[in-house]
């Protein structure tokens, strides 16, 4: 392959496999900036995906699937905001038990999907005129999906409002001191219901991505971990939606070129970059006051009572 | 307001033993009523499918022996955990830690050239020294610059499971297995001793059973249990107190990380006999443990009972796969509905409600 | 100042207002009848308080009298189990503190509520969603806060981040945010306690315009000074009652101190003659810097002997924590040394100099002394654990525990249903009695106590007070830090005052003169009497 067209196909399989990754870490880091960690993401990615299927499958309306599968993610969040903010429940573990909830209503419910092509996946589109700049052209104009662009203009909306709105200011208060918000009449629990819930949508809409989009099949436990390179996204990108762009599609580059370079490098080896690189990311971030400039909000995983004691 | 008095919902100061204990069985119960409805939302008995998983997992012979080899490693790793979380340490990582105890027990068994009745002891102690290292590396970047343990060992579970995807696909693929992604079959003297007649490899029950009255002394009568319980409770006071924190991390994660590694150790010299896809050397006994661990309040003695009532679920889950036609999954719905509901009551041992007369005017 | 006719319109119209509207003092603010109870204690037992419109009042008390809890259940942080409040004639329900707001009441904290990794602006503006649309304006903020901080001399840098702030900025943004929101009636809740003497002046010129302009300010302390100083009226609570509302002009600190305590306060403590012994402690330019990474400590000296006390004055914040932090092993010295008798103590750590004789009584008994969810037993031998009679060889000997709780239980009056009661369950003065029967029993050579009978009632504070002058008649080195003056001068034998992490100068107690200190504790003035 000539070296255009390699960087063309990379890049453009890089946009396609980078949109569910960026969708998802949207969605956690608004949760976890309000400071719910919420690690079902790989359970509502997954249930996402089934939905998406069995009702693209059966309606033959793919974004009619996208959409049930971003109600089905929302509602299945609502469960670990349930425990995780009125009943005050240890986060991590209810985040554990939504992961294996959603893997396991999955792999029942979706027992005999498996093997059946989808017949009318999520149509791609290719803008006419914008498609034939050199390079960029083919890479983001052509055979790519609606849902690509969604992806991109809402991360950059995200950003925009987690920084610029009055709501993101509350959002950032609450996970950062919920007392302070709280006192200043911000309700703390309407907030994180919100931000759990946007987490959800987003990875329903992911998961739906996956099984209507980009390999429009089901196949048990497809999302593969993608749920989990999701939590580490969220650390790689200090909780900021555009840094979580970049690296969706360097995390979503690194899985492609795994199985491209396979002659010259362990595929292993690049897929467990993301998970090292997480790490790497969190040791850097420890120091003092880079630590309060770009590190995690502060109430992250802490549940909030008002100070009644 | 019910004539006069006020419905109040107030801290509960204390919890007794038997209040934590109720709430926990009451939970259970909850939680199989709530997978009943589930059943019968797929137009299965929710009787029925109870006696064909008590059947299946008590019933025979077969069945007690196979829940039992289900719940050695939740037993081992279990007993980790009670540690891991009485220091405060929350160990998401026992999956990985029991991993690179698999590896470290297959690369002994395989290519270590010890006389072959080392091979077993090594084994245990390179599977529990593997699993310790891979468990105290997070534990160090928590004490020492205070990165988030979840996030570290959830992320050590994928750079372990890719570790064993590298290796058996690549150095220790083995040539006698015809293309599989699989290792060598162990030698004989590598392989655990079952009990008669059945697959139970009771080494590793034997170090689990003993792990866990060993932890339970440890942590309640010795000085280095009385450590990590402070350290666990009140970080600034343990420090306040000249205790440690990063010995006392250390030292639980390395037991917690460690059990976790003789549990690979079993199920790769015990179970399967050699070194396969990390999915299929741990069937998320990682995470379940988490609940067994959760559910046993961390108290290692009582892990012996809830492991047992986990590998129930699992051993049940093999069965009505065959019979009712339900997919392994099932027990993953089991597992998430169970932790569910145990997290959810812990509000009633939190809180409790009052009636109160409610002053007039 | 500017001129009265080019105030802005708005707000300042407003209250004129409502002041021409009622000739006589209207009360601005009517708590009636207020009762707050949590489990096992009364916070507040039928409270009644009338705040006139445009007064400084004082609600004066002693640690846990509910002055705090009555002020919330004002701002709505919590809900009252019975009575009213009345907001200019009119009965009122504040479910909230965004209820108190929309009252136009706004309260000032002891600790800040603010959020340090946003901006000044950001922390003013959360919450107003009303007023400010979704979208922020910051120009339009940023306007506001510069006219507000001009009018009342609070200016501020509305883009730096709150965590970059100094102490008393803070507290400017803290107030900022209350005037941003109009309101009219403003609570403030201990604000003197992180502020140097210097600062304190600058908060009550500003308090005094605010009051010019027509608010009205409730203001919560338990220091007399401050009461006298500032308010017109007070309001003096004990255990949860209201014991009487005077006129400031028309009394005076030792009537309103034994409306505080309920008798006649001793000012003096009995105690034996200053008769110093061997040198117990030295310390030597001791340098040291705090967790933000700022110098804490500089090139502190002093000596300590045996059989004294040596009272560390000072507002909180100028190095005291990071005093204690070092001498007890929790905080490395970057230079200097501390010696115990012939011990060099730099670089040890926290358990070698606990086994060499130093008792430790630390500022937050709670979070930091004990561990809350063990047994009264198991938090006795918090420190004594690793040797004989309490542990032998691995193990520990419970029966042993057990006897040395009942011991202790008896000797200081711990108030417990048995010692196997979780400390979480103990009174604030069952805790330090826990904490010093841990500490002292060893026969300590120094003891370092920090702000011990902080929130105590006054029969655990007396007590613990005699529990020092006794060590001190046994011989020990007694280091008591302290933020109460009163305290300091009454047991001392001889004074330190610390500002910014250096002694400005070391006197005797009975010769100390309480301006001359204040002086000192501001950085004003450096004394060279003293050793």
């Amino acid at each position: 392959m000539g070296w255009e067209s390699w960087v063309i196909t990379t890049f453009s399989r890089t946009l396609a496999y980078g949109t569910p990754l960026l969708l998802a870490t949207m969605g956690e880091i608004y949760a976890e900036r309000s400071g719910v960690l919420n690690l079902g993401v790989e359970g509502m990615m997954i249930l996402g995906a089934y939905s998406a299927f069995s009702v693209a499958y059966t309606t033959g309306n793919a974004w009619l699937g996208i959409l049930v599968a971003a109600g089905v993610g929302g509602a299945f969040s609502m469960i670990h905001a349930f425990a995780s903010i009125t009943l005050r429940a240890n986060q991590v573990v209810s985040g554990l038990a939504l992961t294996m909830l959603g893997l396991g209503l999955a792999g029942v419910l979706g027992r005999g999907w498996e093997g059946y092509p989808l017949m009318r996946p999520l149509s791609k589109v290719t803008v006419p005129v914008l498609e034939r700049i050199p390079i960029i052209g083919p890479i983001f104009f052509r055979g790519q999906n609606l849902l690509v662009y969604v992806a991109i203009g809402l991360s950059v909306l995200l950003w925009f409002v987690l920084f610029r709105t009055q709501i993101g200011v509350r959002i950032r208060a609450v996970g950062e001191d919920p007392a302070t918000a709280d006192s200043l009449g911000v309700s703390v629990a309407r907030v994180r219901y919100a931000c759990v819930f946007v987490g959800g949508v987003l990875a329903g809409v992911a998961g739906g991505y996956l099984s209507v989009a980009y390999r429009p099949a089901w196949t048990e436990g497809m999302t593969a971990g993608m749920g989990w390179i999701v939590i580490a996204l969220t650390i790689f990108a200090f909780w900021n939606p555009l840094l979580g762009m970049l690296g969706a599609y360097f995390f979503a580059a690194l899985y492609h070129l795994s199985f491209r370079l396979q002659t010259w490098v362990a595929p292993e080896l690049l897929k467990a970059m993301p998970y090292a690189l997480a790490i790497l990311v969190l040791v850097v971030v420890s120091r003092g006051t880079l630590q309060k400039r770009m590190g995690a909000p502060a109430a992250l995983t802490l549940p909030y009572t008002r100070g009644e004691e | 307001m019910i004539g006069g008095r006020r419905l109040r919902i107030e801290r509960r100061p204390n919890a007794s033993g038997w209040v934590v204990f109720a709430v926990s069985v009451g939970a259970i119960i909850v939680s199989l009523i709530a997978i009943g409805v589930f059943f019968r939302g797929f137009g299965v008995s929710p009787l029925q499918a109870y006696r064909e998983l008590l059947r299946g997992a008590l019933g025979s012979r077969l069945g007690i022996t196979e829940t039992i080899r289900r719940s050695i490693p939740l037993l081992a790793i279990g007993v980790g955990l009670t540690v891991a979380f009485r220091a405060l340490f929350w160990n998401i990582g026992a999956e990985g830690q029991l991993l690179i105890g698999a590896i470290a027990g297959t690369g002994i068994a395989l290519y270590s050239g010890l006389p072959g009745w080392m091979l077993i002891p090594a084994m245990f102690v390179g599977g529990f020294a593997g699993g310790a290292v891979w468990g105290t590396i997070p534990a160090a970047l928590k004490v020492r610059l205070g990165i988030n343990d979840v996030i570290t060992t959830l992320m050590m579970n994928y750079v372990a499971i890719y570790l064993v995807d590298w290796l058996i696909h690549g150095p220790w693929k083995g040539p006698t297995m015809r293309g599989f992604a699989y290792t060598d079959r162990f030698p004989a003297a590598a392989i655990l001793p079952k009990l008669t007649g059945t697959r139970i490899h009771w080494p590793t029950l034997a170090i689990g059973l003993t792990a866990a009255l060993l932890i339970y002394v440890l942590v309640r009568h010795t000085r280095m249990g009385f450590e990590i319980r402070v350290a666990g409770e009140n970080p600034e006071a343990a420090r306040y107190s000249g205790i440690s924190q990063m010995k006392v991390t250390l030292l639980a994660m390395a037991l917690s990380g460690g059990l976790a590694g003789i549990a690979g150790v079993g199920e790769v010299a015990g179970v399967h006999q050699m070194l396969l896809g990390p999915g299929q050397v741990s069937l998320g006994y990682g995470y379940t443990a988490i609940i067994v661990a959760w559910l046993a309040r961390r108290n290692p003695l009582a892990v012996i009972l809830t492991a047992f009532l986990f590998g129930v679920i699992m051993r049940g889950g093999d069965v009505i796969k065959v019979s009712l036609g339900l997919p392994f999954q099932l027990v993953n719905v089991f597992n998430g509905v169970i932790l569910f509901f145990l997290i959810g009551s812990e509000v009633l041992i939190r809180y409790r409600l009052r009636l109160q007369a409610v002053e007039g005017g | 100042m500017r001129p009265t006719g080019t105030r802005s319109p708005g707000p300042e119209k407003r209250r004129n207002v409502e002041i021409r509207a009622s000739d006589a003092p209207s009360a601005a603010v009517e708590l009636r009848g207020i009762v707050k109870r949590f489990p096992g204690v009364v916070a507040n037992d039928g409270v009644d308080l009338s705040v006139r419109r445009g007064e400084i009042h004082c609600l004066l008390g002693e640690n846990g009298a509910g002055k705090t809890t009555l002020m919330r259940v004002l701002y709505g942080l919590y809900q009252p189990d019975g009575g009213e409040i009345w907001l200019g004639g009119r009965p009122v329900r504040i479910g909230s503190p965004r209820a108190a707001l929309a009252h136009r009441i706004g309260m000032v904290h002891q600790h800040f509520r603010l959020v340090p990794t946003l901006s000044v602006e950001e922390n003013v503006v959360l919450g107003l969603h009303e007023r400010t649309g979704p979208f922020l304006r910051f120009r339009g903020v940023r306007r506001k806060l510069e006219r507000l901080g001009e009018e009342y001399g609070l200016r501020i840098d509305s883009g730096a981040k709150v965590w970059q702030l100094s102490v008393g900025q803070q507290q400017r943004v803290e107030i900022l945010k209350a005037l941003y929101r109009e309101a009219d009636v403003l609570i403030m809740d201990e604000p003197t306690s992180v502020l140097t003497p210097q600062e304190v002046d600058g908060l009550f010129a500003t308090l005094r315009t605010l009051v010019d302009d027509g608010l009205t300010i409730v203001f919560i302390t338990h220091k007399l000074d401050e009461v006298m100083r500032v308010s017109d009226r007070v309001t003096v609570l004990r255990r949860g009652r209201a014991v009487s509302t005077v006129e400031t002009a028309r009394t005076g600190k030792a009537e309103l101190a034994r409306m505080m305590v309920g008798r006649e306060v001793v000012f003096r403590l009995e105690k034996e003659p200053h008769a110093p012994g061997d040198l117990v402690l030295e310390v030597r330019d001791l340098q040291a810097t705090n967790d933000r990474g700022l110098p804490a400590l500089r090139d502190v000296s002093f000596e300590l002997r045996a059989g004294e006390i040596l009272g560390v004055a000072g507002v909180s914040g100028n190095g005291q924590q990071e005093l204690c932090e070092v001498i007890t092993g929790l905080r490395r010295a970057a230079k200097g040394s501390a010696a115990l008798m012939t011990n060099d103590l730099t670089g040890c750590s926290a358990r070698q100099i606990a086994d060499l004789g130093v008792a430790h009584v630390p500022t937050e008994r709670i979070r930091v002394g004990t561990v809350p969810n063990m047994s009264i037993r198991e938090n006795l031998i918090l420190k004594s654990y690793r040797t004989a009679p309490f542990c032998r060889w691995v193990f520990l000997d419970e029966g042993a525990a057990r006897r040395n709780a009942c011991r202790a239980i008896a000797e200081y009056g711990i108030s417990a249903p048995s010692d196997g009661t979780p400390a979480k369950l103990l009174s604030g003065g069952n805790i330090q009695r826990l904490v010093l029967a841990r500490e002292l029993c060893g026969a300590p050579r120094l003891v370092i106590a920090a702000h011990p009978t902080y929130g105590l009632d006054v029969g655990a504070t007396e007590q613990i007070r005699q529990v020092l002058l006794d060590q001190r008649a046994r011989g020990a080195g007694i280091l008591l830090i302290s933020e109460d003056l009163d305290e300091i001068l009454q047991l001392s034998d001889r004074v330190l005052v610390l500002c910014a992490g250096r002694v400005m100068g070391t006197l005797d107690a009975d010769r100390a003169d309480v301006g001359e200190i204040g002086l000192m504790m501001a950085g004003a003035q450096r004394s060279e009497v003293g050793e």
